[in-house]
């Protein structure tokens, strides 16, 4: 096919997929937005399927079994799984990424010269290494989030000194890579395999060091990694359109951890360095002042609910774990009937990813104009009637404003306890992710309801 | 252990150390047993048959009943009983608890005789201010009716509405109320007289109340002076003498203008400041009245008679000392919870025995006399953080400013600097073709970041299934080489577009799928 024709496919793919990502800034737009994607990506395809001179069948096949199997888990997957899916779905990109270095380096129709060959050289060094990281670190993300590997921090002794020399030893085998690869052809390909297995090592190391709380971050650093990974493909195959997608999906992916961090009021490389156990253990001591706490029944908790006027909802991870997002708009259904003002209130990082909780509320049916973030109505507390936290702990934690020698200090946090009385569902009384006692529990207008948060609820249910 | 609780004998109190309902979770969830002197809630509405409903025993003879009790629940100090012509001190004995409010800095001949006589007092004025106690705060109950009383009392002796309203037959103003003393009874008045339709304004030399009192839609008077009013413990302390000529300033340009004040302003352990000048309260409009809630400490008002209501150049002039009395029903609820708070922290067995655990902050700082001697005043308990902050953090700032304007302009020209530096490094050692393909891409970054920003916060996860599935479009790279006629490279590349084409359709169908579920 004339270059010209795929060149201009190329631009139309890209404006498209642009028009994707710009579709989302909100709900009505986003499902237009979705199909632009769908038409970029077939545009990009079509044109470059045109180009291949053989092998079709295989072609063929590989996208009929993928697309069905990819068909198939999205059609099968729970919304709560919803952060698996994904961290799964970046493993493949990474994948893809390493496999498609791998088979350019092996090329034999590439010839380059001088710099140019270095570049390229290191245009695919890069494009293996970024790919093999985020492939090994999504599985382990994957792993983490399933509950399949356990979902505290794993600190190795000197972790930052065992990152700084894989590091040093990435630097060094790129330049013997780029050496090797200069001096003939064939050359090379032992560097290459060794890095990747490094590569794949510090994924590894890299997330399995990283908490279940902290999640959000991790996935949406995965997936910035995997564009990155598809960027520097673009590069090293002189391709535009790969370039293009990956920045944007590179800089989707940083700008979503930038936001996780900001929420948690962490650095991101705080973040990527280990979970928090390193600096709660001193100040726990610290708070000693705790109170009593108040445990209500459920028929309790429906009367307060029937008395309030306006009733503020907070989900947690803790909602996802326990299903209970539909018994959830259940309640609100029969509230809002009532003409009880019932919204919800979304933390940034609640859940395990960017955006779980609203996810999951949509599932259930709950329209998302009474679904808001913590700027929108964090300063709306004091009106609220009764907060409903139903299995979050730290995004309700006030000594993140209190105490400042807290693990979570300066964590924007939403203040239900404003508001006129705050039910609190949880399991028990253990701590959150970050080990920090909750002094929400035992302040004078909270009141407990202990207990699986979908069984609660449903007992809440009955008796509105 | 049984707990008694006598008949108050002072002449105009009506209030009663126990309801009812308390006394029937006392028995029920402490195991306490409850006697109850014949006729002592009946000021307060409360009949003996209800306390026997309750599960107590109703005693008549006050003396049986003072012998037989452990621990004596009363609301005032004790003193001479009239009915019994005895002193009520000489009917304790020893290792009897007893539980009121004591005065313990008034009262030290009252003191000395608990602590001879072996009594382990308990002062329910004396509870220290920490959080864990605001349950068991006595004072702010009886401060909280003080204050709603005070403004029932003055629309009693006001001749007109609170409210404004626009009738047929002419329009009435609403009626204008000062509030001195934004503390528990303040804000009380505050919330009672703006629920009546009346405009209020507070004072209070603490600055931290602004906010509480413009929370309840009130108006905050400020002076134009620096000077911080907080003392220990969440009170008022003495001003200097210019902050004190600054405030009288603005006292007398409101009584000009206002209709009604209530002063509550009080410093403990002081005679109650004057504030409202005798010529303040000539200046006042006719009819206008004034309510002293500090009558019993000398008052805030210089023409104030404790106990009495007068009328002075045409302004009424309430010093009732007894106002929590006045709702007697209310003010005996509250106070009989507070107790109750109280002794279900002393009996943590819940098996009806108390235990006078001097570790304890809160039972430390109530108990005055224990085992013969005197205990108060406690030590001074860990204060409140909140009121000392200002000043500590009014120093730092000047230097801090002035390192703060440094980075201001440095770290982004270090930025723009570096990042410029790095762009030409770069260009000068590569080929034009890589510069181009670069160029692509550092405009890409900066479109992606342009329009993810504009995502809401709402479909994060949308977009992350959406940009998961764009970034299959490595896919592109596989095709390129699945041409290929050496085996190897056709089989990886084949590889990569199964693993893809699994990417690129689930991704866009569960992205399709979520934002399906997106409703309004």
């Amino acid at each position: 096919m004339n270059p010209g024709i795929v060149t201009a496919s190329y631009i139309g793919a890209t404006i498209l997929f642009i028009l994707a990502l710009g579709g989302l800034s909100n709900q009505e737009s986003a499902r237009r937005g979705n199909i632009y994607g769908i038409i970029g990506m077939i545009l990009a395809l079509l044109a470059t399927i045109a180009g291949v001179t053989a092998n079709v069948g295989i072609l063929i096949g590989g996208l009929v079994v993928g697309g069905t199997i990819g068909l198939v888990l999205a059609k099968r997957v729970q919304m709560t799984e919803m952060p698996e899916l994904v961290a799964i779905l970046h493993s493949l990109v990474g994948m893809a990424a390493v496999l498609v270095g791998f088979a350019n380096f092996m090329d034999p129709n590439a010839h380059f010269e001088g710099a140019e060959l270095t570049i390229h050289d290191i245009e695919t060094y890069l494009g293996i290494l970024i790919g093999a990281i985020t492939f090994s670190g999504s599985v382990i993300a994957f792993g983490k989030l399933s509950g399949k590997i356990t979902g505290n921090p794993m600190l190795l002794p000197g972790r930052h000194w065992l990152n700084l020399g894989l590091l040093i030893a990435t630097i060094y085998i790129c330049k013997m890579f780029v050496d090797q690869s200069a001096a003939g052809q064939g050359g090379g390909l032992m560097p290459l395999l060794i890095m990747t297995g490094i590569a794949l090592l510090f994924g590894i190391h890299m997330v399995m060091a990283i908490g279940g709380a902290d999640m959000p971050v991790v996935v949406s650093m995965l997936n910035s990694y995997s564009g990155w990974a598809a960027s520097a493909t673009g590069f090293m195959l002189n391709n535009d359109l790969l370039i293009v997608t990956g920045a944007l999906v590179g800089s989707s992916g940083a700008i979503l951890s930038y936001i996780m961090c900001r929420a948690m009021n962490r650095k991101f490389l705080a973040v990527i360095a280990g979970g928090f156990g390193t600096t709660s253990g001193a100040s726990s001591a610290a708070e000693g002042e705790q109170g009593e706490v108040v445990a209500l029944e459920p028929h309790e908790v429906a009367e307060l609910l029937k008395e309030a006027k306006e009733v503020m909802i907070i989900p947690g991870y803790g909602m996802a774990v326990a299903q209970a997002q539909h018994i959830v708009h259940e309640i609100t259904k029969r509230l809002r009937d009532k003409k009880v003002n019932v919204r919800f209130g979304i933390h940034p990082v609640a859940g395990r990813m960017p955006g779980h909780m609203n996810v999951l509320l949509a599932e259930a049916r709950v329209p998302y104009d009474i679904v808001y973030e913590m700027d929108e109505i964090n300063d709306d507390f004091p009106e609220v009637d009764v907060s409903v936290v139903i299995g979050a702990n730290d995004i309700v934690n006030p000594s993140a404003q209190t105490d400042p020698y807290s693990p979570i200090a300066g964590m924007p946090v939403l203040e239900c306890w404003k508001g006129k009385t705050t039910v609190v569902l949880k399991r028990s009384m253990a701590t959150g992710y970050a080990g920090v006692q909750n002094p929400l529990f035992f302040k004078e207008n909270t009141r407990m309801l202990f207990g699986d948060a979908a069984k609660s609820l449903e007992a809440v249910f009955k008796d509105l | 252990m049984r707990i008694g609780v006598p008949k108050e004998t002072r002449e105009g109190e009506k209030r009663v150390a126990t309801t009812p309902e308390v006394a029937s979770q006392l028995i029920k969830k402490l195991g306490f047993e409850v006697s109850v002197e014949s006729g002592a809630g009946e000021a307060a509405n409360f009949s003996d048959a209800a306390y026997v409903e309750a599960g107590a025993t109703v005693v008549k003879e006050a003396k049986a009943l003072w012998k037989e009790s452990d621990i004596i629940l009363k609301v005032r100090p004790p003193e001479f009983n009239a009915a019994l012509k005895c002193e009520e001190v000489d009917l304790l004995h020893e290792n009897q608890i007893l539980i009121t409010f004591l005065w313990p800095a008034q009262n030290p001949d009252l003191l000395k005789k608990l602590a001879e006589k072996k009594v382990t007092a308990l002062a329910m004025d004396s509870v220290p201010r920490i959080s864990r106690a605001q349950k068991l705060d006595a004072l702010s109950s009886m401060a909280n009716i003080a204050g709603y009383r005070a403004v029932v009392e003055a629309a009693q002796h006001f001749g007109r509405f609170f409210t404004g309203q626009i009738t047929a037959a002419g329009k009435i103003p609403p009626a204008k109320v000062m509030v001195i003393g934004a503390g528990v009874a303040g804000l009380s008045a505050i919330g009672a007289a703006i629920s009546m339709g009346a405009i209020v304004r507070a004072f209070d030399t603490r600055p931290e109340v602004k906010e509480q009192v413009e929370s309840m839609d009130a108006e905050f008077l400020e002076l134009d002076f620096e000077e911080e009013g907080s003392g220990t413990g969440g009170y008022a302390k003495v001003m200097s003498k210019e902050f004190i000529e600054a405030e009288m300033a603005l006292f007398a340009e409101q009584a000009k203008e206002v209709d009604i004040i209530i002063t509550t302003a009080l410093i403990p352990g002081k005679p109650a400041p004057e504030l409202i000048l005798a010529d303040m309260v000539k200046s006042m409009k006719n009819g206008s009245v004034i309510v002293d809630l500090a009558a019993e400490q000398g008052g805030n008002c210089k023409l104030t008679q404790p106990g009495k209501v007068v009328n002075v150049h045409g302004v009424t002039i309430i010093g009732y000392t007894d106002l929590p009395s006045r709702l007697a029903t209310q003010s005996s609820q509250l106070y009989a919870t507070n107790l109750r708070h109280l002794l279900t922290d002393m009996c943590k067995e819940k098996d009806g025995n108390v235990t006078v655990d001097m570790l304890d902050e809160v039972v430390r700082g109530a108990t005055v006399t224990k085992d013969g001697e005197i205990t108060w005043p406690p030590p001074v308990p860990k204060l409140s953080a909140a009121p000392a902050k200002p000043a500590e953090e009014a120093k730092p700032p000047e230097p801090a400013a002035k390192e703060e304007e440094k980075p201001s302009w440095l770290g982004p020209a270090l930025t723009f600097g570096i990042g410029g530096l790095a762009l030409l490094g770069v260009g000068a050692v590569a080929p034009a073709s890589f510069m181009a393909h670069f160029t692509v891409f550092v405009l890409a970054c900066f479109v992606g970041y342009m329009v993810i920003w504009n995502v809401t916060p709402a479909l994060h996860t949308p977009l992350m299934s959406v940009t998961n599935a764009i970034s299959s479009i490595i896919i592109i790279g596989a095709l390129l080489q699945i041409s290929s006629g050496e085996k190897l490279i056709m089989g990886l590349a084949g590889c990569a577009v199964l693993i893809t084409a699994i990417n690129i359709v689930g991704g866009f169908a569960v992205t399709r799928r979520m934002l399906e579920m997106f409703r309004k």
